[in-house]
């Protein structure tokens, strides 16, 4: 009974998917091509969520890859040994060559996964993705109830479409995940929310706190959850793990505003993931393109996915410790959180270069933290709607 | 529907992959990995040939039959390490048992 890869049956840590590659072969050495890739297949959604991950400066339909470039995307990445892609957007589904992708990705074997707001789903067409081998769905949840999500998601009779959206998931056997995504105007309905994945027979809900680069950035008076609101989340999801062991597997993502470490972000810049734009261009985290200067290759160059990976400038810019200035040059964490997020040190300190202000250690991090306590206690509630021109401010009565 | 959650695993359970992880070899890196919703796990061998039986038809109780007859090993031990290690893919969500044929 040999032990193959020198660890257990099972990692002791499976909520870094990436643990495994991390683990067996260095990939601060070799930079080893990612286990997944997300494609943001394109950046158009009928929802408005004020924290949208996707970039203010948003690819229009015009700028998207064809289905064949897509193919051809999906047959290399295959090649190359990525093993799991997630469609996401924007809305993917908003593509009408959806179902001819995935068919296309589960006949290169890449497992595949929709990532996905669900209100623009008919029964016939998830049924039509089944078939073409979809394995997995994860839908968003704005809320528990209709009143709150579909303001927040700036969407009439969206929440309504999700739940009958998460029922035909289950019919067709689709394993599923709900994906919630918290702050300071829903955190009170989370009890409810996980008993709510529990109903619609999730195998697994994600709570995620909003992450505060581009539109939520924007949006982070309205957004940001009191240090209170916070420890309750943390002791909900606990006492929730535990109690639903077996039933729902719960994966809990906190905002790194009220931390003293940052957080090791997409695992170090340029060392276990990548995602593809709707334009094709080929990106270390999906704000990327938030950092100005950055020159960032695509899959319509004359350039492989794996050349890219290995090789283009906006990829080693940030990769491993050289680039580092202090405090994280000596510090011994470096090589633990890497510094933190790129994004977030370009969108708060001006240079990406500079160490995240998520951190104790960083000269901003007090200031940071101190108006973040200020806005979560805030009356501000408006949301400023993500869309393509840039934003629109919601009314003050809250439509 | 998939079958049953919450599952304890005992010498008479039949378990299964269900449809949202799949055990592949990995030609790239060599190895063996489940693929599952933004998870990759790395089982080790034994791991792997335990979940190659589990096909929803044996029960554990057959699995360790041949493992034992294949290694010389002792059943009871066998048994039990087979036990611990699907109730642990269980716990983590990642198995599920076959549902008994309706008659």
């Amino acid at each position: 009974m040999s032990d193959v890869l020198g660890n257990p049956t099972i990692p002791p840590d499976v909520s870094d998917s990436l643990a495994v590659l991390e683990k067996q072969r260095s990939t601060a050495e070799t930079f080893g091509i990612p286990l997944a890739v997300l494609l943001e297949i394109t950046h158009r959604c009928p929802l408005q969520c004020p924290y949208c991950s996707n970039p203010v400066e948003l690819d229009r339909s015009a700028k998207e890859l064809t289905t064949e470039e897509w193919k051809k995307v999906l047959s290399e990445l295959a090649e190359i040994g990525v093993l799991q892609v997630h469609f996401s957007g924007g809305e993917p589904t908003a593509r009408k060559d959806l179902v001819e992708l995935v068919k296309h990705a589960s006949d290169a074997g890449l497992y595949t996964n929709l990532i996905t707001s669900a209100v623009l789903l008919t029964r016939e067409r998830l049924s039509q993705l089944a078939d073409a081998g979809l394995c997995h769905v994860q839908i968003s949840f704005q809320g528990v109830e209709e009143g709150l999500a579909d303001r927040v998601a700036g969407y009439r009779n969206g929440h309504r479409k999700k739940l009958e959206v998460a029922k035909w998931t289950r019919e067709l056997d689709l394993p599923l995940t709900v994906n919630a995504v918290m702050h300071r105007q829903n955190l009170h309905q989370l009890p409810d929310i996980i008993q709510m994945a529990v109903d619609l027979d999730a195998d697994r809900l994600e709570v995620a706190n909003v992450q505060y680069y581009g539109w939520a950035l924007k949006n982070r008076a309205a957004l940001m959850p009191t240090v209170a609101q916070l420890d309750e989340c943390t002791r909900l999801v606990e006492e929730a793990r535990e109690r639903l062991k077996g039933t729902l597997a719960i994966d809990y993502v906190v905002p790194d505003y009220y931390a003293l470490r940052p957080k090791k972000c997409m695992g170090g810049w340029g060392r276990q993931f990548f995602n593809i734009s709707p334009a094709g261009k080929v990106l270390p985290c999906h704000a990327a393109e938030s950092i100005t200067g950055l020159d960032f290759e695509s899959v319509r160059s004359n350039h492989s996915i794996a050349w890219i990976w290995q090789n283009s400038d906006a990829f080693n810019r940030y990769r491993g410790t050289g680039w580092m200035k202090e405090p994280c040059k000596t510090c011994e964490f470096r090589e633990i959180d890497f510094g933190g997020c790129r994004c977030q040190a370009f969108a708060l300190t001006g240079d990406a270069a500079n160490t995240d202000p998520a951190c104790a250690l960083s000269p901003l991090h007090e200031t940071i933290f101190k108006q973040a306590e200020r806005e979560a206690e805030g009356e501000t509630n408006r949301f400023l709607y993500r869309n393509f021109s840039g934003g629109t401010l919601e009314s003050e009565n809250g439509t | 529907m998939a079958g049953p959650r919450n599952i304890s695993v005992s010498e008479a359970s039949r378990p299964v992959l269900p449809r949202h992880a799949k055990l592949k070899y990995d030609e790239t890196r060599q190895v063996w990995v489940i693929l599952a919703p933004e998870r990759v796990l790395a089982p080790d061998e034994i791991a792997v040939e335990v979940l190659q039986l589990c096909n929803g038809e044996r029960n554990v109780g057959d699995v360790a039959d041949q493992l034992a007859a294949k290694y010389a090993a002792p059943r009871e031990a066998i048994l039990a390490d087979v036990v611990v290690m699907l109730q642990d893919l269980a716990d983590k969500g990642f198995l599920t048992e076959a549902r008994e044929k309706t008659s």
